[in-house]
Formats: structure tokens, C-alpha cells, sequence
């Protein structure tokens, strides 16, 4: 499955790289093999019934999960590599998560603040200044000094955008980030990251919206039981699904 | 029940009883302690003045005692403060020792907080006692060490573990998400710590802590048995000074009673006010 890319969008080397990564919790293998790549610029969607292991896959990216087997590579890191510097990866790759994971004694823009200044040891007054166009570019200006408990669903997980986005990573990669927004905020919390994919940021999504998939995404996975049963761009993924589960999802869901 | 006042009305009638909810909460006040306290201590007074002997009536020797008395009381409060500074920080750094990522570390911690948590207040306050040197000799400098160092310390102990089990339920009690998020920033497991999960935690272990607290304070009476000049120390020296008469006995205690509730019950209130607030949030 890695590298079979059409010849459209062919650029260098794969920024991820996932190559037969296999992922068991106990007796329970959620992850069977998984390979896909990632190129500088693209917007990956990655969909599936609730249990595939989708979440999963994310997480193994950026070592939040360690995987069983395979290899996966992140600009030139190895993060199966028990060795592995995982500030070094993180530092690379931004995550957003259903649940916002904002932290809740600090307000909006200091949570953007933090990690420039205490992970990467920045200057105060530039990263408050790019924290601040970022809180206007993900249209929160104002909300600076609002706790996250102040604000709703919808602007909470634009400011976890920002703050991931402070740490200027290479990739992005999100997890099932609207899932817990009601359908209105859904819509905010797209638009934002459609802006970032236009802006040409590298991103992981899993995802429950197919309109958002079929309109944003370069390319899209298909996942079930722990396998990528299908995946290509949106033009022929959701008009010529080749396999019968990938086609049932599909009649389900749109 | 009748009212001849406008002329109706002058048979005795029985008009309809009209319950009025009572909204009694059992909730006492400072004030309250010190009317019920001044009361007992009034009564015994009142009691003796009757009896007519010629010595000094109860409420006299009080007032007579009062400064010494509050004087021992002072070095209760000091030395419970002293041993929540000591057992806090001591315990903030098992606390944290029990969530090491080090096995040995980790294990060594629990079994301490275990070991200290479940002994009695005043055997570990006789061991401190008898297991430390009256004076320690550093770099040819004798430092005496006064019982009640030694009561502090044996006070700490207990405080110590405490503190560590409620720094371990604190951050145990933050959402792993917390740290998931952290995580994904790059954040070191110690940062992650101190910036983001620990600052999350104060407001959770307010209440407990200060629970501790007025644990100590009420504990610190215990150091009269290994004969540390406190508050019960001195009021037993005071009543066999007044030739260790029995009426005497009711209210130089209740008045140590009064001292110690007027002092703990306030932080008992209080603790339960932040309580009750943190609950909602």
C-alpha cells in the first residue's frame, strides 16, 4: 500500500511513513498491519467504524502508544526505536484531541504560551506575539484571557488548534476532533482546519465528517478491524469503493 | 387567643395552628462555643460561690491562670504549625516519590507513607521521643535538641505520610488526558508535573490538608504525656498548684476544651465551605 500515490501529487519523500506497524493490547491485536504514507503538504482523512482502530494509529505516531511491530518514521525519526527522543518527535508533530485537553488553570493565550516558552525556551514577548495572530487567525481574538471553562466546546478545540500550532510542528495530526462539538461548532472547527490545510500544513485526520473528507482530503484510508481495507483520493474513494465493507460504510454513513 | 380589643371576637375560640418550619441546622458558631464554654465555666463559678469556702472561686483561678494557660495553648499551635510545615514539604516529596517512574523509589515511598499512616500518633511520638538524642553534635557543634523539637518531629511523621497519600490521590485524580495533552506538546514528565497536573491539584488538596491540619492541632495535647510544657501539661501543674482541688477539675479542662474548639473549629467550617465549592467547579 505505501507508495502507491498517484503520480499527481508525487513530491519528495514521505514526511510519515508507516510500514506493517502492528499494535496488540494484551491479547487484542488493534492494529494488523498498517502501512500509508504522508507527504509535505497533503491532507490525509482516515475513517472507519467506531473500533477499528483508528485512534490508535494516530497515537502511534507521536509515541503516545508504542507500537508492537513495524516501523513508523516521522521526518527521519524512528519512533518504534526504543531509543527514541520523544521530546524530539513531539516537538515535530502537533495533536488535537476530541476531548480539547486544554488545561484548565491557565487561560486561552497562555495555554498557547507555554509550550514555546517552556519546551522549546523561547522569548515571552515574540511567542505572545505569535500567539496572539494565532488566537486571530483560528478567529478567537478577544477570547485571550478567557479561561477554557469559559468557553464553548467549539472555541475550546480552535484554541487546542492554536496551541498545537505554537510549537510550529511539521505535521498535525487530529483525533476525531469534532466528535464531541454539537453540529454547529462542527462547522468553525472545520473551517479552521480547512485554512490550515490551504495554508499547506501536513495533516492526520481522523474523522467522522465525509463531506469534510471528500472536500479537503488528498487522500483517504479506509480502516476496519485493524487493516486498511481501501484508500485513494476522494474523487474515486467515494464514487468507486472497490470492497464490499468499505462500500456498506459508505451507504451508511452519507 | 381572643382579642377584646375591637369588641369581636370575645368567645375563646381555637384558631387553626399554624406550623412554622422550623429551618434548625445543626450548625454551631464560634460564638456559641464561647457562650456554652463561658456557661460551664460560670456555672462551676456560681456552684462554688454557694458552697461558700474561703479560696479563690473557679472562675478567679481561670482568670488568675488564663495567661500562662494561653501561653501553653501558643505552644500547641506552634508546635502543630511547625510539624504541617515539616510533614508538608516532607510529604509533598513522598507524595511525589510514590509516583516515580523508578520502581525502587516508588516502592520504598509506599511502604514509608503505608508504615507511618497506619501507626498510632503516640507510639511514633514516643519512639522520636526515645530514639533521639537529647543534643546532636555537628562538626564539633552541640545543638541541643528540646522535647518539644522532638514532639514536632514525631508530630511530622504522621503529618508527613498523610500529606503524601493526599498529594498521590490529587494527581491521580487529574484526567490522564491532561497528561496525553502535555505529552503531545513536548512537555518533560517533570514539567508536566509541576506546570500543568500539580497546579490542578491545590484546590483538591486544600481541604484535606487542612483537615490534617486541625488533626495536629488536637493531637499536639499528647505531647503533655511525654512532658512537653503544652496547654494540658501546664493546666494539670496549675490545678495541683490550687492544691488539686475537684471542683477545680471541670473547668480548668473545659477551659483547655474551649482553647482547642474555639482554634479547630474554625478551620473545620472552613474546610467544609471550600468544600462544598470546589464541588461545584
Amino acid at each position: 500500500m505505501a507508495g502507491t500515490a498517484p503520480p499527481a501529487w508525487t513530491p519528495a519523500k514521505p514526511i510519515v511513513q508507516l510500514v506493517d506497524v502492528h499494535k496488540s493490547f494484551g491479547t487484542v491485536e488493534v492494529l494488523k498491519g498498517i502501512s500509508l504514507d504522508v507527504r509535505k503538504g497533503e491532507v490525509i482523512c482516515i475513517i472507519g467504524p467506531s473500533g477499528s482502530g483508528k485512534s490508535t494509529l494516530i497515537r502511534c505516531i507521536n509515541a503516545l502508544v508504542p507500537v508492537t511491530s513495524g516501523t513508523i518514521r516521522v521526518e527521519g525519526i524512528e519512533v518504534a526505536d526504543p531509543k527514541l527522543d520523544k521530546l524530539a518527535l513531539r516537538r515535530k508533530v502537533g495533536m488535537v484531541f476530541q476531548q480539547y485537553n486544554l488545561f484548565p488553570h491557565k487561560t486561552a493565550l497562555q495555554n498557547v504560551m507555554m509550550a514555546p516558552i517552556h519546551v522549546l525556551g523561547q522569548d515571552r514577548r515574540e511567542v505572545e506575539e505569535r500567539a496572539r495572530a494565532l488566537m486571530r487567525k483560528v478567529r478567537l481574538a478577544g477570547k485571550e484571557d478567557s479561561y477554557p471553562g469559559e468557553l464553548s466546546g467549539g472555541q475550546q478545540q480552535r484554541v487546542a488548534i492554536a496551541r498545537s500550532l505554537a510549537m510550529r510542528p511539521d505535521v498535525m495530526l487530529f483525533d476525531e476532533v469534532t466528535a464531541a462539538l454539537d453540529p454547529e461548532t462542527v462547522k468553525e472547527v472545520l473551517v479552521t482546519i480547512r485554512e490550515l490545510a490551504e495554508d499547506g500544513m501536513t495533516c492526520l485526520l481522523v474523522t467522522h465528517e465525509m463531506n469534510f473528507a471528500r472536500d479537503v482530503a488528498d487522500h483517504i484510508y479506509f480502516t476496519d478491524r485493524g487493516v486498511i481495507v481501501e484508500h485513494g483520493p476522494p474523487s474515486t474513494f467515494f464514487t468507486a469503493a472497490q470492497d464490499e465493507r468499505t462500500r456498506r460504510f459508505l451507504s451508511q454513513v452519507l | 387567643m381572643s382579642d377584646r380589643s375591637d369588641g369581636r371576637d370575645v368567645l375563646p375560640v381555637l384558631h387553626p395552628f399554624r406550623v412554622v418550619p422550623t429551618r434548625f441546622a445543626p450548625r454551631l458558631r464560634g460564638r456559641h462555643g464561647l457562650l456554652l464554654g463561658l456557661g460551664a465555666v460560670l456555672a462551676a463559678g456560681s456552684a462554688w460561690a454557694q458552697a461558700g469556702a474561703p479560696q479563690l472561686s473557679p472562675l478567679a483561678v481561670i482568670v488568675k491562670w488564663a495567661p500562662l494557660l494561653l501561653t501553653g495553648f501558643a505552644f500547641n499551635i506552634a508546635i502543630s504549625l511547625l510539624a504541617m510545615l515539616i510533614g508538608t514539604v516532607a510529604g509533598v516529596g513522598l507524595g511525589l516519590a510514590i509516583l516515580s517512574e523508578q520502581p525502587v523509589l516508588r516502592r520504598a515511598a509506599w511502604a514509608v507513607t503505608q508504615f507511618f499512616r497506619n501507626a498510632p500518633w503516640l507510639v511514633l511520638l514516643f519512639f522520636v521521643m526515645f530514639l533521639v538524642p537529647f543534643q546532636v553534635t555537628v562538626l564539633g557543634l552541640r545543638i541541643p535538641l528540646p522535647d518539644w523539637v522532638k514532639a514536632t518531629f514525631g508530630f511530622s511523621l504522621p503529618v508527613m505520610a498523610n500529606v503524601a497519600e493526599v498529594v498521590r490521590g490529587a494527581v491521580r485524580s487529574v484526567p490522564a488526558t491532561q497528561w496525553e495533552a502535555a505529552e503531545s506538546l513536548a512537555f518533560t514528565r517533570r514539567q508536566i508535573l509541576w506546570r500543568i497536573i500539580l497546579p490542578q491539584c491545590v484546590k483538591r488538596m486544600l481541604p484535606p490538608w487542612m483537615n490534617i491540619y486541625a488533626l495536629v492541632a488536637m493531637a499536639t495535647v499528647q505531647a503533655s504525656i511525654v512532658g512537653v510544657s503544652e496547654m494540658l501539661t501546664l493546666t494539670a501543674q496549675v490545678h495541683a498548684a490550687e492544691g488539686g482541688r475537684p471542683e477545680l477539675f471541670a473547668p480548668l479542662y473545659g477551659f483547655a476544651l474551649l482553647c482547642f474548639f474555639l482554634y479547630c473549629y474554625p478551620i473545620d467550617r472552613w474546610t467544609a465551605r471550600m468544600e462544598r465549592r470546589f464541588q461545584i467547579r
